[in-house]
């Protein structure tokens, strides 16, 4: 549904406004992704939460549950809505370059 | 396009284990999607914020048509014991954490926790029964005060 333009390249979008082609994204697309969603730096600890989403999406095919992914990723459940606020699963999806989660946990 | 939500406000008033999920499971949902949440626990609803009872939380299996069980068979001992654990290990298959984990995640997510002030006097509860997440106990009227601008959701 529409497309942004990073960098200079042309990204398509899927219809929830995240990246429709997982192989666009990497981490410079990744700090220009936070930026539309208001985070201006990722720190460490972001970038924690994204390679745990990532790869959970890689093993099974959604992102990680919040208990999941504030019990294994290192970022306690407080901490991950500082990172992401407003929506932090959904926020931090986007900007893995991921779909929107299916989950509702 | 329609205004998107932006507060809600949830009364759990139900004391059983498939009477609690519901709501937990809306609040922390609010949370997840930058929603505000606020949770006002009422009547057996404070079961799952009772320091000691909010770990014990039992399906009823009595008076619910929906579990397809005869009422006589639902009434034997242990079956609510029962269907308790089937629920309890089909929930944690989906990741839903039992009551104090989903109490704890959600008042880690921002939401706010709130005892009816009228159940806890008809009870003669004290503060210090409740585990340790309750922002407060609250009349109704404040309640109504706090949810200003919110959605309220009975459960």
């Amino acid at each position: 549904m529409g497309s942004i333009e990073f960098l200079g390249k042309q990204l398509e979008l899927d219809a929830d406004g995240n990246l429709k082609n997982m192989t666009d994204w990497n981490e410079e697309i990744a700090i220009e992704l936070a930026k539309v969603e208001g985070i201006e730096k990722l720190t460490e600890r972001h970038w924690m939460v994204i390679n745990f989403m990532r790869k959970e999406f890689e093993d099974k095919g959604d992102a990680p549950s919040i208990r999941k992914l504030t019990k294994e990723s290192g970022v306690n459940t407080k901490e991950f809505y500082q990172l992401f606020p407003k929506g932090p699963v959904k926020k931090a999806a986007r900007i893995a370059g991921l779909p929107k989660p299916k989950g509702c946990i | 396009m329609p205004e998107p939500i932006e507060k809600v406000s949830i009364i759990i008033s139900r004391g059983s284990l498939e009477g609690v999920y519901p709501g937990l499971l809306m609040a922390n949902g609010a949370r997840m999607e930058g929603i505000e949440a606020t949770l006002f626990f009422t009547f057996f609803g404070l079961d799952a914020i009772i320091d000691k009872r909010m770990d014990h939380l039992k399906v009823a299996t009595v008076g619910n048509p929906a579990m397809h069980m005869p009422t006589l068979l639902g009434a034997l001992p242990g079956m609510s014991a029962f269907a308790t654990k089937m629920m309890s290990k089909e929930m944690e298959k989906i990741d839903i954490p039992p009551v104090r984990e989903f109490i704890e995640m959600i008042h880690d997510a921002g939401g706010e926790l709130y005892a009816c002030k009228a159940t806890v006097d008809m009870f003669h509860l004290k503060e210090s029964d409740f585990c340790k997440q309750v922002d407060g106990i609250i009349s109704i009227g404040e309640f109504y005060e706090k949810s200003a601008g919110a959605q309220i959701i009975f459960t």
